[in-house]
């Protein structure tokens, strides 16, 4: 018997799953939207909120959301972290990262998006410049796909 | 998970019997074994949830596809990253201190020395824990629950057969659940629906005020200051107040109201039963046979709460009596 104790035998099992997910006709719409540089989100006719994205039905009302308003590109941090480690997907150069909620002017709703624009590596100037209540506003990357990464990232209003 | 149908059928016994699975927290197999009894159509049940997480990707790769697609799971969220944006609001809003937050992990660790079945065994300080990495900030590496192994089996009987298996039963008092809407930004991150289970669980179990009637609390817990909040939730303090509640070393093992004396999901976290975990640590603790760990006290009534998905999107909270 061995003296010395053994990793356990394993192998390596890597399973892909390949998916095609459908878009629906209101995500479709709503990246159309973003392709233009704008936001889209749909009201409520019943309880009146404005919900980003555009949604095709007010989950509080269940009343179908079929008013599409153009949103501000502006709005305030609820609140935001900052990942500094790694995981499947999320590579070593592909951090720093932060992520926040942002109340879009005139909806009721966090935008989930990513602050960006300065030297995040450096935590103290993040910690800094990025405040629950703080003011951001989108910048577009030049090159649209129709897809929530058009907007590259937020960045802070001084 | 997985191949799990190769597995665990042989090892439970399950096959040529009325052997199913259910779908989140292993929780809800306990639920439903208590609902088939309750039916009178059978006389035990054999509840057993397990995961080897070792043979597992990193948890976070799992939990960033509870995300949709479209929107969310381009910008990397996952369990972690949407528990640091709970955590920061909750200090915000409160005033509830970092310090406060890795008092749980000091806590919960300290318990988990007692428990054999245990992953993390490790006696830590408050200077540890906040001195630990910054993975994802205000969340620090001590303060996220690891990625364990484990298996949980519990034998469910109707009243006239537990009777006969047993001198000392735990009763099944109460249930509720409750799931919130997806989306982070449409919700209030601190006001989670395990207000409503809670209220479900008790109203069943004929508790009007859950801080007397509670005896012990087996929470989920898989970062630190979501002990604290699922406290405030569950009623066993006021809103806002769970930071002052660990200060009081109310939920400390030998306090008015141990939180955690097994040492939690932050000292042994397997993923898919965890909460069943915590059912099985409040019945032990009831029938008295928790060993090193058994509380210095009576048991009459203790708790036993699962959550998953971002931010405890599920709640569900297992009432059980003496």
């Amino acid at each position: 018997m061995a003296e010395e104790k053994e990793r356990p035998r394993t192998i390596e099992a890597v399973g892909t799953a390949p998916f095609e997910m459908a878009l629906g006709p209101t995500w479709t719409r709503f990246f159309e939207g973003i392709k233009e540089e704008k936001i889209f989100g749909t009201r409520c006719k019943k309880c009146g909120r404005v919900l980003v994205p555009a949604r095709p039905f007010c989950p509080r009302c269940f009343e179908p959301m079929e008013e599409w308003v153009e949103v501000a590109q502006e709005g305030t941090i609820v609140t935001w972290s900052y990942i500094d480690y790694t995981y499947f997907g999320l590579e070593d150069d592909m951090i720093p990262v932060v992520p926040a909620t942002i109340k879009l002017d005139g909806t009721d709703t966090g935008w989930w998006g990513v602050i960006g624009g300065f030297d995040i590596k450096d935590f103290d100037l993040v910690a800094k410049k990025v405040k629950v209540g703080g003011r951001v506003k989108a910048v577009w990357r030049k090159e649209k796909r129709g897809c929530v990464q058009d907007i590259e990232y937020w960045k802070v209003i001084e | 998970m997985s191949c799990a149908n190769s597995f665990d059928i042989d090892a439970t016994g399950g096959f040529l019997k009325p052997f199913s699975r259910t779908e989140g927290d292993a929780i809800t197999a306990f639920v439903y074994g208590c609902m088939r009894i309750m039916s009178g159509n059978y006389d035990t049940a054999l509840i057993v949830g397990l995961i080897k997480g070792s043979e597992n990707a990193d948890n976070d790769t799992i939990t960033s596809c509870f995300a949709d697609p479209f929107y969310s799971r381009p910008t990397g969220i996952n369990e972690t990253t949407a528990a640091a944006m709970q955590m920061r609001l909750y200090l915000q809003r409160y005033g509830i201190t970092e310090e406060q937050c890795a008092k749980v992990v000091v806590k919960n660790l300290g318990n988990a020395l007692f428990n054999p079945y245990t992953h993390i065994k490790k006696r830590v300080s408050v200077e540890d824990v906040l001195g630990s990495e910054r993975i994802c900030d205000p969340l620090k590496a001590m303060e996220c629950a690891p990625k364990s192994d484990g298996v949980c089996a519990m034998l469910l009987a109707s009243e006239e057969k537990a009777k006969e298996l047993t001198d000392k039963p735990a009763w099944f008092k109460g249930w509720g659940a409750s799931m919130d809407t997806f989306y982070l930004g449409d919700r209030d991150l601190l006001d989670t629906p395990l207000k409503s289970a809670a209220a479900s669980a008790y109203k069943m179990a004929g508790i009007s005020n859950p801080r007397k009637a509670i005896d012990m609390a087996e929470i989920c817990e898989p970062y630190a200051f979501q002990e604290l909040l699922w406290c405030e939730q569950l009623g066993l303090c006021g809103q806002g107040e769970g930071g002052k509640l660990i200060d009081s070393g109310a939920t400390q093992m030998n306090g008015s109201l141990p939180v955690n004396p097994s040492g939690g999901v932050l000292a042994m976290n397997p993923y898919v039963p965890r909460g069943l975990y915590r059912v099985a640590e409040a019945a032990l603790q009831i029938k008295g046979k928790a060993g090193e760990h058994q509380i210095d006290k009576k048991v009459n009534t203790a708790l036993a709460h699962a959550t998953y998905g971002f931010c405890g999107q599920w709640q569900g909270v297992v009432i059980l009596g003496s």
